[in-house]
């Protein structure tokens, strides 16, 4: 795209594949994947026992942030409402109200196949939700520790002077939908870094630690933890918001990577190496 | 002219296709919901997931020291309401009677491995030197309420009553059972040593200056805060000391713990 990639595109020094990923970020991405997947289907199911949000330190149950229920329509038909603030909307069939697993419509926050179990469990929900907690703990502690000791984070993903300069840029290709080649793709561009550094230095943490602040053993070990999330019940609501964030990432993450050429990028995340694209450069002479 | 069909034909591979693609997808999200509730319902695997209640525990007993405080709060806040769950009107006769006479034949047993048995009336336990806390009572559902408990220290009372040796755990019998069910959905809830003899864990008889109404466990209700709300029993009518929760109703310590909730309530 710049005179720069041109040059280097043309010239011998760009190689054709690139071992981009060590080992252990490969099996810790995959954890960490699972672990997440299961996190989000089993806190969903979780979410199911108190259909609502709340701000501070209690529950102010006329007051809620967010709620999802079901309200009874004419001839005793379930309507699915959510309710954010004040603002209310119907979403029969998706929240609210929704077919269980005969068929028939029943007063549940999330479809059977948004949950894990599928059914109402709060109890097995929570078991599948903590054992993966700490799936995803000691795998991220190994990830940071890690690749931190190695300098991945610090030479690979944080940030430079000449990305923050290149952010405008970024953004228009990333618009134009315009994947880097040559040299730019053997790194990762600066939006792509900021996805990254978002997801593992403030999401994932900030669900473990919103997590934490939820359990009132945690909260008698760490006072500051309900102190600075604003209460345990806006922690609660944190917590929901950072998975969907999580949820946001993975689907943009989705469509990069098919956007990017899905077989090499899969390729790359499962064996280490990713074949480099060629720069335009070398079709435009052809 | 033989465009037309070609792109017809085109057009329907592409739908079969994308037919296809959402049937697989369907099938594939199908096999992971199913077999995620197979697993559910598999003991083996259920025991793998549960394993994690132990890792929680010794975390959470490595981190906390025995006298480490849950969180108080001030009056101002105090919850409007303070939700009652769980049992919030029993219809057991024998608690029934119990309302009827304003517990004045109520007693409390303590009771099992003990050197002294002890049977207290109400005003025997008021009489007592009392503490009053305002905690946070978190629900497992999610929701939590701020109230303020006054009741008697449960230390006091099992240094009194003196423990056996070999006692490791208290278990708290209740007079509710749940949903009107017969014996076997009696509720009861157990604590190890290291809560029994925690400041702030007090067997309570008044919420936010009022004596303990029906829907919150009248007579008396146990708060052992760091814990989630079903550990806090209400209804109260025996404590027993045993060395082992293996014998009692379902083995796991607890009415929820015997139906898959942890019975290590810090989390």
């Amino acid at each position: 795209m710049t005179a720069a990639d041109g040059a280097y595109a043309a010239a011998d020094e760009v190689p054709d594949r690139i071992y981009r990923h060590s080992g252990l970020t490969r099996a810790t991405h995959w954890i960490n994947a699972l672990s997440l997947f299961v996190l989000l289907l089993s806190g969903l199911n979780i979410f199911m026992a108190e259909p609502s949000l709340f701000i501070g330190q209690y529950a102010d149950f006329d007051h809620p942030a967010l709620h999802i229920f079901a309200a009874h329509g004419p001839g005793g038909s379930l309507i699915g409402v959510t309710q954010i603030g004040d603002a209310q909307i119907t979403t029969t069939g998706l929240l609210g109200v929704s077919n269980n697993a005969m068929g028939h419509p029943v007063s549940r926050a999330w479809p059977t196949w948004m949950t894990l179990p599928s059914y109402r469990d709060l109890a097995t929900a929570r078991r599948w939700h903590f054992f993966f907690a700490w799936l995803l703990v000691i795998n991220g502690a190994a990830y940071l520790a890690w690749n931190t000791y190695v300098r991945h984070i610090q030479k690979d993903l944080w940030l430079t002077a000449d990305d923050v300069k290149e952010i405008p840029q970024s953004v228009v290709d990333h618009i134009k939908l315009r994947h880097p080649t040559g040299l730019a793709a053997t790194r990762y561009n600066v939006l792509q870094k900021l996805a990254y550094l978002a997801v593992i230095l403030v999401l994932v943490p900030g669900m473990v630690l919103t997590g934490l602040t939820m359990s009132p053993g945690m909260d008698a070990a760490l006072p500051i933890l309900p102190w600075a999330f604003g209460g345990r019940q806006t922690a609660r609501t944190l917590h929901f918001i950072f998975a969907w964030s999580l949820v946001l990432f993975f689907i943009v993450h989705m469509v990069e990577m098919v956007l990017a050429g899905p077989v090499n990028e899969i390729t790359s995340i499962v064996t280490g190496w990713y074949r480099v694209p060629k720069a335009h450069a070398d079709k435009g002479a052809a | 002219m033989s465009q037309t069909p070609l792109m017809q034909r085109l057009a329907t591979t592409a739908l079969a296709r994308r037919g296809w693609l959402k049937a697989g997808l369907a099938s594939l999200g199908g096999l992971w919901l199913a077999g995620c509730d197979q697993l559910s319902g598999n003991p083996a695997a259920l025991k793998v997931l549960e394993s994690a209640e132990g890792l929680t525990r010794r975390a959470q007993r490595l981190i906390l020291s025995p006298g480490q405080m849950a969180p108080e709060f001030k009056s101002s806040d105090i919850s409007p309401t303070f939700k009652a769950n769980g049992s919030v009107d029993p219809q057991d006769p024998v608690y029934l009677a119990h309302v009827a006479n304003g517990f004045a034949d109520w007693r409390l047993s303590v009771e099992g491995l003990v050197q002294h048995p002890m049977k207290l009336s109400l005003a025997d336990l008021k009489a007592r030197k009392a503490r009053t806390q305002i905690t946070r009572h978190d629900c497992v559902e999610g929701w939590s309420c701020i109230g303020q408990w006054t009741g008697a220290p449960l230390a006091d009372l099992i240094r009194e009553a003196g423990l056996k040796p070999e006692a490791k755990f208290l278990v708290f019998h209740c007079m509710d059972t749940m949903g009107g069910g017969g014996e076997e959905s009696r509720y009861y809830e157990s604590i190890a040593l290291a809560d029994v003899f925690h400041p702030q864990t007090i067997l309570a008889y008044e919420l936010n200056g009022a004596p303990l109404a029906v829907p919150h466990g009248a007579p008396v209700r146990l708060r052992v805060e760091r814990h989630l709300g079903y550990k806090q029993a209400k209804y109260i009518e025996r404590i027993e000391a045993v060395a082992s929760l293996k014998d009692l109703h379902g083995g796991k310590g607890g009415y929820w713990p015997d139906r898959g909730y942890e019975w290590y309530a810090g989390i």
